[in-house]
């Protein structure tokens, strides 16, 4: 039996393009691993251009943390160490060979190995980025003692995909991957799914964990928000958190004794003819998937979701954590008197406009910011979007201020930025409330390490 | 519009950085901004954003502001013609009013807007619509007699010492219209309070009807003269005497209305404001220690600008409490003073803004124990966490 979790405040933002339940293969030549997409790493390289490298093997290290390791989801050459401004490394390119290569971590039965033998396979398969922690948002470290594993089995992100359908023929994978992590924590393993909701077998047959329904708009799907209702960190307290077909990713390290990146993802968004899902390997280069010419010549390409994805070139590659792609309609345009007009085709959580007459319509939203920047203003907004037991804009203020007595006084160990992303959405005063967050929470690391 | 936005993008760079108008790069930042909503695409977090901005917003304030000033108009020239004793039409008595407040209304934002223009290309921002609503609550809280140069000096020391020397919109602490009021009625108390200045020409030599007193039923009830105070319904649809915007209470619940509908005013405010005034108005009832003291809560709550405080500017977000908890404190306490003030300190027949005033001074210190609250309660978690290990 299990609890229901109900988050009341919150926004669904309703988009066109959601992805139809169909799986197709897509591959191609050209993978990539971004160091950017790996919070507070900085990476040095372990191949130079032209190495050979099979599916597993080591391409970088965190200088920091040397035992964090990352390595290739495919096998073939490194084509391309690519670098921006002083010559920071932005992506490992990575050129496929005919077949695939994988290097070898030896299947075995996670209840058989010891915590240190089962850190040991992730840390060298490079599995163990896949592994993230609270506070911070950042990989976690083996040194560690969690108080809590936590992963949500659902995204409730705008055209988010849908996890029990991507884990529908996962079960066994999913299950040897909670085996894996109960050997991790001395604490619980909390999996939430959405209540009502039909839920993979893979979630339901999940044995030696705390199952929570959860009910609610978004962001009920966020593992900040479920933690904070579940069992808040505190300063000094750490939660782990792994994405459910990470889960499986390390469940198939110890079935098959390889590190196998394949992941399903979602194509989405209102410029896509045919939003689906796609088996693809992480770290895949995106333009076959933009092949088709988009119904507008400019378009936004995402990886990730509209509210907490990473804008990407259209032959640019997947993000580490990303499971879903969007494409919506660039929102550079003058508007003439747009403030002023009803605007009934734009999505708002004000009343001011009159999407609230319509709920169950689906939109097509644009990037545009829809004004200019202002200091705080309003106040009362953000709380009707952050279902916790923090105040949004005092602890925004208190990172602006840089104020470290007072970020942690109002809870920053139990936010991430993802879940600033409805404040941010619906801010009249247009404040890049994720930027800060992570500032803030980048800040703090670094004061707390030294 | 084309043409427009033609003209726009090729007058743009003389505005800009190195171009021959570029002090006034913001002013024209402002009017473009005005004109079209600007072609900026999201950066970082985000990729979408809610069409909700400073602008839509700061005009739905100003849209519920409509009615209270239409009416205020209309109801310049009906006491007018009252008091000289003839007789005039609907259109008649709004025209009248019409050019009594348009200057006032135009004062107030050319002396505003120019202030907050300097400001905001000193500082590099952009023009913050913040005074667009206080531009048009200034009216609306002036006796219409005001000379038009006491409204813009006024107003000029409200934005400036009262706004921009605390950073602008968002940092101020006083509710600017407020503040211009305050000035005013400490700066140039002849000129709006007493008898003469509430109907249009009662300072200068009209002829005025005999019996016709022009003093408002506020400044009736604080000379102890009761029985001049109006039935409720005049109350209510406010054809008595008054600033211009605070007479008619019919005008500012269709305001608040809007406002409330819209989300963009605060129910927590209007409300907890509404119940301290009754609550206190009844802790008076229940002593009736003089005739003051026996006003009923509604006749109260209808009385001077009481209601238009309220709705309008005890709801200001910038200088009200932040946290929802605090709104509730803040919105009480400002209708206890209110009526505190009024019953008794007979200098001043009106307490509404010296209450807001003396709340949005607490304002900072309510939100910081209502913080403080949610801080205990973390800590204690915490101590419990360790405690249990």
């Amino acid at each position: 039996m299990s609890d229901v979790i109900r988050i009341r405040k919150g926004l669904d933002i309703k988009l066109l393009g959601e992805a139809v339940k169909k799986i197709s293969k897509i591959t191609t030549d050209k993978f990539a691993l971004k160091p950017a997409d790996f919070n507070g790493v900085f990476p040095k390289l372990s191949v130079k251009e032209g190495d050979e490298v099979k599916a597993g093997s080591p391409l970088f290290f965190d200088k920091y943390r040397e035992n964090i390791i990352f390595t290739s989801p495919v096998s073939g050459k490194v084509s391309e160490i690519y670098r921006g401004e002083k010559r920071k490394i932005l992506e490992v390119r990575i050129q496929t060979d005919e077949k695939m290569n994988y290097e070898s971590f030896d299947a075995a039965d996670p209840l058989k190995l010891s915590k240190e033998e089962i850190l040991q396979k992730l840390l060298k398969s490079g599995i163990w980025s896949y592994i993230r922690q609270r506070p911070y948002s950042i990989i976690a470290d083996p040194k560690d003692q969690p108080k809590a594993i936590i992963i949500s089995g659902f995204d409730s992100a705008p055209l988010a995909p849908d996890y029990n359908f991507i884990l529908e023929k996962q079960e066994k994978a999913f299950l040897t991957g909670i085996d894996a992590l109960s050997k991790l924590t001395a604490g619980k393993i909390h999996i939430t799914t959405r209540s009502g909701q039909a839920v993979a077998v893979a979630f339901s047959n999940a044995k030696g964990v705390v199952h929570h329904a959860v009910t609610g708009p978004h962001p009920s799907g966020n593992v900040g928000i479920q933690i904070h209702h579940i069992d808040p960190v505190g300063k000094g307290e750490i939660v782990w958190f792994v994405n459910p077909q990470a889960v499986a990713t390390i469940g198939k390290l110890f079935l098959e004794g390889r590190y196998d990146a394949s992941k399903v993802i979602a194509l989405t968004g209102s410029e896509i003819k045919n939003p689906q899902y796609f088996e693809v390997v992480n770290g895949i280069q995106l333009s076959p998937f933009f092949k088709e010419q988009p119904k507008l010549t400019e378009v936004r390409y995402i990886s990730g979701n509209v509210l907490t994805g990473t804008k990407v070139d259209k032959n640019g590659f997947l993000g580490f954590y990303d499971d879903q792609l969007t494409v919506i309609p660039e929102g550079n345009y003058h508007e003439f008197i747009g403030w002023a007009l009803p605007r009934l085709n734009k999505f708002s959580f004000s009343k001011s406009f009159f999407s609230w007459l319509n709920p169950g319509k689906k939109y097509r939203l644009d990037t545009n910011l829809n004004g200019g920047r202002r200091a705080f203003v309003l106040t009362g907004q953000y709380e009707k979007v952050f279902p916790m037991d923090i105040y949004p804009m005092q602890l925004l203020k208190a990172i602006l201020a840089r104020d470290i007595d007072q970020m942690e006084n109002l809870g920053i160990y139990e936010v991430d930025e993802e879940d600033f992303a409805l404040c941010e959405f619906i801010d009249a005063s247009k404040t890049d409330m994720q930027a800060i967050v992570r500032e803030g929470l980048d800040f703090i690391r670094k004061e707390m390490a030294g | 519009m084309k043409a427009v936005r033609k003209y726009l993008d090729k007058v743009k760079p003389q505005f800009q950085k190195g171009g021959r108008f570029e002090k006034f790069h913001s002013t024209f930042d402002a009017f473009e901004t005005f004109l079209f909503v600007p072609d900026t695409v999201t950066i970082k977090g985000s990729h979408i954003r809610d069409p909700l901005d400073m602008k839509r917003t700061m005009s739905v304030v100003i849209i519920a502001l409509m009615p209270a000033l239409l009416f205020g108009m209309w109801n310049v020239g009906y006491q007018y013609h009252l008091s000289v004793g003839s007789e005039a039409g609907i259109w008649e008595n709004f025209w009248f009013g019409f050019l009594k407040v348009l200057p006032i209304i135009i004062v107030s934002y050319v002396s505003g807007l120019g202030v907050e223009f300097i400001f905001a290309q000193y500082r590099g921002h952009e023009v913050n619509e913040g005074f667009l609503v206080s531009g048009m609550l200034i009216p609306l809280i002036v006796p219409v007699n005001i000379p038009l140069w006491m409204v813009a000096v006024a107003t000029i020391f409200a934005v400036t010492i009262g706004k921009e020397a605390f950073g602008g919109t968002g940092m101020n602490i006083f509710n600017p219209a407020l503040l211009t009021r305050a000035f005013l009625f400490f700066a140039y108390p002849a000129q709006i309070t007493g008898d003469l200045v509430w109907i249009s020409g009662l300072t200068g030599n009209a002829q005025v009807v005999d019996g016709f007193s022009g003093a408002t039923p506020l400044s009736s009830a604080a000379l102890g003269m009761f029985d001049k105070i109006p039935p409720l319904s005049d109350l209510f649809f406010g054809f008595i005497p008054g600033s211009i915007g605070e007479t008619s209470k019919l005008a500012i619940l269709i305001g608040a209305f809007i406002l409330l509908a819209t989300g963009i005013g605060s129910w927590r405010i209007m409300l907890s404001t509404l119940l301290g005034g009754i609550i206190m108005t009844l802790i008076f009832n229940a002593f009736g220690a003089n005739e003051y003291m026996k006003i009923d809560a509604l006749t109260q709550i209808m009385l001077g600008g009481f209601l238009f405080g309220a709705v309008f500017m005890a709801t200001d977000p910038v200088t009200a409490s932040q946290t929802n908890r605090g709104k509730w404190i803040y919105g009480f306490l400002t209708g206890v003073f209110a009526i505190l003030i009024r019953v008794f300190n007979p200098a001043y027949p009106e307490g509404m803004m010296l209450a807001i005033l003396l709340m949005n001074t607490f304002a900072p210190l309510i939100d910081y124990y209502v913080v403080q609250a949610n801080i205990k309660k973390r800590l204690k978690r915490v101590k419990l966490a360790v405690e249990n290990k």
